[in-house]
């Protein structure tokens, strides 16, 4: 049985009609034609679904869009504003933080939210903090470098 | 998924009237929903005890905390009152999964799940907590009954666990290397009532007491109590990632390394 | 050349502003008018014969809009690209490869129908809804089991379960040195099976057009093109000019996105019965057991020495696992891309390998990041390490005394290649220098006092890359060519259009083959557009693996590039009214030598467009030039890899100290993308010597079916890596750019040195991969127990 759901996203009211069982996930990409945010996986661990739900990074994957009601959602697509990329997105540029860009989304969305609860971290806190977030392209070396300057940036 | 319906609870009455039959309740989801996801399950109704305010928060009581079932592992990480009262169970929720789980899973629901890789029932036991439920309060030796089983009866909800302050206490986890959960996870804690160590992610049953390591470590709270004591592998899981006796040892030395790092 | 843009700058990649604000378009980001979506019901069990299926209930379910079978599906079969001989000459057995199962399953995930929903929840549920009724047979699961006499046959037609025995080598010359070696080093090694886990799980759409009776299919492909002529021509014989194939952006591949896959067919297929636009997407778990895996080999090598410890033959016996189908490319990888790479950086002058390949109930394996060089790089540099602790050399030492000089290039080796340069070395000295050797005993003091075990380890690599000539491998069973196409499109105003057949998934040609463009035209990087991926668009292609895309697919394009510049050398020197062989191309500029008479790029393709003061009767207008490029030779990228690492004893942890990599490209294009690609190589031959590995039961049931039990490396597990070029590159002798290619060194190259470090740490012999905390304990603890004695 379909239910209506409202929430923002990037900072503009939508709502749509949901069955229950609707992942927020699919109603961001399916319902909203949000396709930036990305699924990797089915047991929650790959972290490319993350997003930013009341301001704290968690996974789209594992949560109902109907407890997402009323939440106010980011995604990467309302991250850059006025054409202007996010400085964690930059950073991800200038220092060749992606390779295939599938995990992309993801990592910077935990990586601002990593920024918001540390402002200056080591290479040891930033490798930690990307325990839920799996790349398969660049062996994580320039997501650390650039996270590391993307904090700092973001200063 | 399959299809089911979905009900914001309104209270923890409210909550405890829906949650019959075939309904589960949802705290954080960061088991149930993977595991609906996989089809695993098929509740016929999720009852959302994500609205419920009062069951979030965190309160220092007689120097020791109680938090509220629906306070995230996050905010017991990040707690003063946390921190200055059981810091190894700030660092243990700190170490919880991952940072997107830690911003929605629940104190509440990874005990209620009983998971027997989850860290927080070794506080528990360990700490020598207090369930506190919708109906009545049950301490945590009887409340953990074995795989995914608790004493919860149909109806009953989670409201808060109450943890006693010890005089020192630390919790070591070897990781599973693929999942991340624990391999081997050992909570020491040394009470007023004596040492208690609590062992979850080994055993076939799920969390348990190590009563061998709490008799030497009463004589002497130091790692080096334990180096005479054996750790049998029976009763011990082995499965692709580690042998029982890969954990026995493990059990010993991860024991060892949190009688040490206590505080 | 506009500054900081042409060959060799670390140009910053123009795909990434789509990815980075979630603009890239994925397969799955794909959904077309009408959409249905497809299930694919797939066996549970790994050997079974399929008794009975019942459509009733599924058929009943809302949304339910179409299933199939194999009864439904009589199509072709999938086919395998590369017929390999047994040493008797006999063709290799070939069974079947069914787009749906026709009467047999043959392993857990082997799709036995596909449900189509109105929404995907339908179809899974009506997929849930599907009866097969099974009769369970045993099943042949590990390599070892399936050739023991008597085992569970995967084929009928396959006795003991094998697919081929083929040899490649002087076995007499190899039997000849053995019998006078001073010393015989002597190693049993597996090369643990892994699942290339792209973070894109695999997709498909299929649409149908009734108006034109054309099928398009996107599809997350390494070679769309490749797809169209497999799927075209063998499984649904529909004409290459009816079937479009999109490849758009992929979401990584590493050789598990090259294979055509019976989801592909079925959807395609499907959409013409329906005649709705159908799209599957992978689950997760779907991916665990339906993408084709890698490695899987069982070896015993044998390295015959002098007394002074310089290899004199090698012997190698390997079993490799086929899995239960021949998948696209799988016969190739334990031979051709295997054996021909055993004589590594060295002068060994006999060299014999057999293989048996063979059949089990387990998903086929194909090509993974490397195919088949990584198998040969770990046991050649694992087995040079045990010939340096039966010589007692240093392991450094021991490789210098072995490796090919730079002044015998070409080398002719003793199994098929030749190398046409090389300095090893050069890399080895650069490696050495950057991990401090000789600091290393006070390293592994420090540690001790520590209570840590440290130990380093080293592995210099070669591989044949820049897939291939076609001729070579065609005479050697390949039923392709391997060449590659490119077309360079000119616009009115100078601006240019690339179309290749190379495609990116990661690897940044949007960039990298616009710094080509942007040397050889000097036409700016904004100017300059790179298509790829999409048979609608491009005229051919034979897509992107083996590393081959700048050593071919580059090539090509400089061909083309060529062709551009030579036509509008005809166009300047008709409207400067000069010789044609007087127009030097230079800086953007048709100049005529020694004056100052010039005409710009832009005016000159402006008059290709607009052709009022044109050579008429001697050239056609416009300005667009294709061309193909079949390589000479192999190109063969080499370096030296070093590890270091700390392990506790207590635990069997291993921390990996430093990774220092110095690396021959030759010319490289772009240093910076360069280097990422060796770092992710180098992750992932990391993940497989320390946490990877499949595991199936001894049912064949998948015991590493997710994340929770495959162990994927996180950013926690590595240190950040140390990664240099070598300062003596030894440019590729044969293509246009001096490239080699980069994308699979860092996967042959680590694995043989960090387990080299370990052993080396724990004193041991061998160590099979992957290296777990378990099996580092026990070593570890073993140790401690020799100490003691």
């Amino acid at each position: 049985m379909p239910t209506t759901v409202s929430m923002t996203v990037n900072g503009k009211k939508v709502s749509g009609q949901v069955e229950p069982r609707t992942l927020l996930v699919q109603f961001i990409r399916e319902t909203l034609g949000l396709t930036g945010t990305h699924v990797g996986c089915d047991t929650s661990q790959c972290g490319a679904c993350v997003v930013h739900v009341d301001g704290k990074s968690v996974k789209s994957c594992t949560m109902l869009a109907a407890q997402a009601e009323g939440a106010n959602v980011l995604t990467i697509e309302g991250l850059a504003t006025d054409g202007k990329l996010h400085p964690m997105q930059e950073a991800f540029r200038e220092h060749h933080g992606l390779q295939c860009g599938f995990c992309t989304p993801g990592m910077v969305m935990s990586a601002i939210d990593l920024v918001k609860n540390n402002k200056n971290p080591s290479e040891h806190e930033i490798r930690e903090w990307l325990e839920g977030n799996i790349c398969r392209c660049t062996g994580y070396h320039n997501i650390v470098k650039a996270i590391a300057a993307g904090a700092k940036a973001m200063a | 998924m399959y299809s089911f319906e979905y009900q914001k609870a309104g209270s923890v009455a409210d909550a405890a009237k829906a949650a019959t039959g075939e309904a589960k309740l949802v705290a954080g989801g960061m088991t149930l929903i993977p595991t609906l996801k996989l089809r695993l399950a098929q509740p016929s109704k999720l009852v959302d005890l994500g609205g419920l305010k009062d069951l979030v928060g965190i309160k220092a009581e007689g120097g020791g905390v109680t938090i509220g079932a629906m306070t995230t592992h996050a905010a017991v990480a990040s707690s003063a009152e946390v921190k200055k009262a059981i810091p190894a169970l700030a660092a243990l929720a700190a170490g919880i999964g991952d940072p997107a789980v830690r911003n929605r899973g629940t104190i509440g629901g990874s005990v209620a799940n009983n998971d027997p890789a989850a860290d927080y029932p070794a506080a528990c036991v360990a700490l020598g907590a207090t369930i506190v439920t919708s109906k009545r309060k049950i301490t945590a030796d009887d409340f953990f009954k074995g795989l995914f089983e608790t004493a919860l009866e149909e109806g009953e909800v989670i409201t808060a666990i109450s943890f006693p302050a010890p005089e020192k206490a630390a919790y070591m986890k070897f990781r599973n290397p693929a999942s991340r959960y624990a391999l081997v996870g050992v909570f020491v804690a040394k009470t007023k009532g004596g040492v208690r160590v609590a062992v979850t992610g080994a055993g076939e049953g799920g969390v348990f007491r190590k009563k061998s390591f709490e008799e030497a470590l009463g004589k002497s709270f130091a790692g080096s109590a334990l180096d005479g004591v054996k750790v049998d592998a029976k009763g011990l899981n082995s499965d692709i990632h580690a042998s029982a006796d890969y954990r026995a040892h493990l059990i010993k030395v991860m024991a060892k390394r949190a009688v040490d790092a206590a505080k | 050349m506009p500054e900081g843009t042409g060959i060799g700058a670390s140009v910053r990649r123009r795909e990434d502003a789509r990815f980075l604000t979630g603009s890239g378009t994925y397969t799955d980001d794909i959904n077309r008018p009408g959409q249905t979506y497809a299930v694919m019901v797939r066996s549970p069990h790994a050997h079974a014969k399929i008794k009975k299926i019942d459509k009733s209930k599924a058929s009943a379910m809302p949304g339910f809009v179409a299933c199939f079978t194999g009864d439904d599906m009589k199509v072709g079969g999938l086919p395998c690209g590369w017929l390999v001989k047994n040493q008797d000459g006999t063709p290799m057995v070939e069974p079947p490869h069914p787009v749906l199962a026709q009467e047999y399953v043959r392993h857990v995930g082997d799709i036995v129908a596909v449900v189509i929903g109105e929404t995907k929840q339908q179809a899974r549920d009506a997929a849930d809804a599907l009866v097969v009724d099974y009769g369970v047979m045993p099943a042949a699961v590990s390599l070892k089991e399936a050739v023991k006499p008597g085992a569970p046959q995967v084929w009928e037609q396959a006795k003991g379960n094998i697919c081929y025995d083929w040899g490649l080598g002087d076995k007499a010359a190899v039997d000849a040195a053995f019998a006078k070696a001073a010393k015989v080093a002597k190693l049993d090694l597996v090369n643990n099976r892994l699942i290339p886990n792209a973070m894109e799980p695999r997709a498909a759409i299929g649409e149908f057009d009734r108006a034109t009776g054309d099928y398009t299919l996107y599809t997350t492909s390494q070679n769309p093109h490749v797809i169209r002529l497999l799927m075209g021509a063998f499984v649904l014989s529909i004409p290459e000019s009816k079937l479009r194939i999109v490849a758009p952006d992929v979401g990584g591949g590493f050789g598990s996105k090259i294979f055509h896959y019976a989801e592909e067919a079925i959807v395609t297929w499907a959409t013409g019965q329906i005649k709705k636009p159908i799209k599957w997407t992978a689950e997760r778990s779907e991916s665990f057991m339906s993408d084709a895996h890698g490695r899987d080999h069982v070896s015993h090598a044998e390295m015959a020495m002098d007394k002074d410890g310089k290899f004199l033959a090698l012997r190698v016996e390997t079993l490799a696992n086929m899995g239960a189908y021949l998948s696209t490319f799988s016969t190739c990888v334990p031979t051709y891309l295997y054996a021909t790479l055993l004589a590594g950086v060295y002068t060994t002058p006999a060299i014999f390998c057999n293989v048996k390949a063979v059949f089990t109930n387990t998903v086929p394996v194909d090509a993974y990041r490397g195919a088949g060089r990584p198998e040969a790089t770990f046991m050649l540099e694992r087995l040079v390490d045990v010939c340096a602790k039966e010589m007692k050399m240093d392991p450094a030492e021991i490789r210098r005394k072995n490796f090919i000089q730079p002044s015998q290039f070409p080398y002719q080796t003793p199994v098929a290649l030749q190398y046409d340069t090389g300095n090893y070395d050069a890399t080895l000295d650069m490696a050495l220098k950057m991990i401090d050797y000789k600091g290393f005993p006070a390293r592994k003091e420090a540690a001790a006092k520590k209570g840590k075990l440290r130990g380093i380890g080293i592995s210099c690599y070669i591989e044949a890359c820049g897939i291939a000539p076609s001729a070579v491998v065609g005479s050697l069973g390949a039923r392709a060519g391997l060449y590659e196409c490119a077309n360079v499109r000119v616009h009115p105003t100078g601006s240019v259009s690339i179309f290749t057949g190379s495609h990116a998934h990661g690897q940044g040609h949007e960039t990298t083959f616009a710094q080509v463009v942007s040397e050889k035209l000097g036409v700016p990087l904004e100017q300059i557009d790179i298509v790829h991926g999409d048979t609608g668009k491009i005229a051919f292609g034979m897509g992107t693996y083996g590393s081959r895309s700048i050593a071919v697919g580059g090539a090509a394009l400089v061909k083309a590039l060529d062709k551009v510049i030579a036509k509008g050398k005809k166009i300047a020197a008709h409207l400067m009214e000069a010789s044609e062989k007087d127009v030097e191309f230079k800086d953007g500029k048709f100049q005529v030598a020694g004056t100052d008479k010039a005409k710009t790029f832009g005016e000159v393709a402006l008059t290709a467009y607009v052709p009022h003061n044109y050579p008429i009767t001697e050239l056609e207008p416009g300005l667009e030039e294709q061309a193909f490029y079949d390589p000479l030779n192999f190109t063969y990228p080499s370096g030296c890899y070093i590890a270091e690492v700390e392990i506790d004893k207590d635990t069997g942890t291993i921390e990996v100290a430093r990774f220092v990599a110095s690396d021959d490209f030759g010319k490289i294009i772009n240093p910076m993308i360069v280097e990422g690609q060796v770092h992710g190589g180098i992750a992932q031959g990391l993940g497989q010597a320390m946490l990877e590995t499949c595991v199936y039961d001894k049912d064949g049931q998948l015991l590493t079916g997710s994340y929770n039990d495959y162990a994927m490396p996180r950013a926690d597990d590595f240190p950040s890596f140390e990664v240099q070029h070598s300062d003596k590159p030894t440019p590729c002798t044969h293509n246009p750019l001096g490239v080699k290619g980069c994308g699979e060194a860092g996967a042959i190259g680590s694995p043989p040195a960090l387990i080299n470090a370990i052993c080396n740490a724990l004193g041991v012999g061998h160590m099979d991969m992957p290296a777990t905390n378990e099996k580092i304990w026990r070593a570890a603890n073993a140790h401690a127990a020799r100490a003691a004695e």
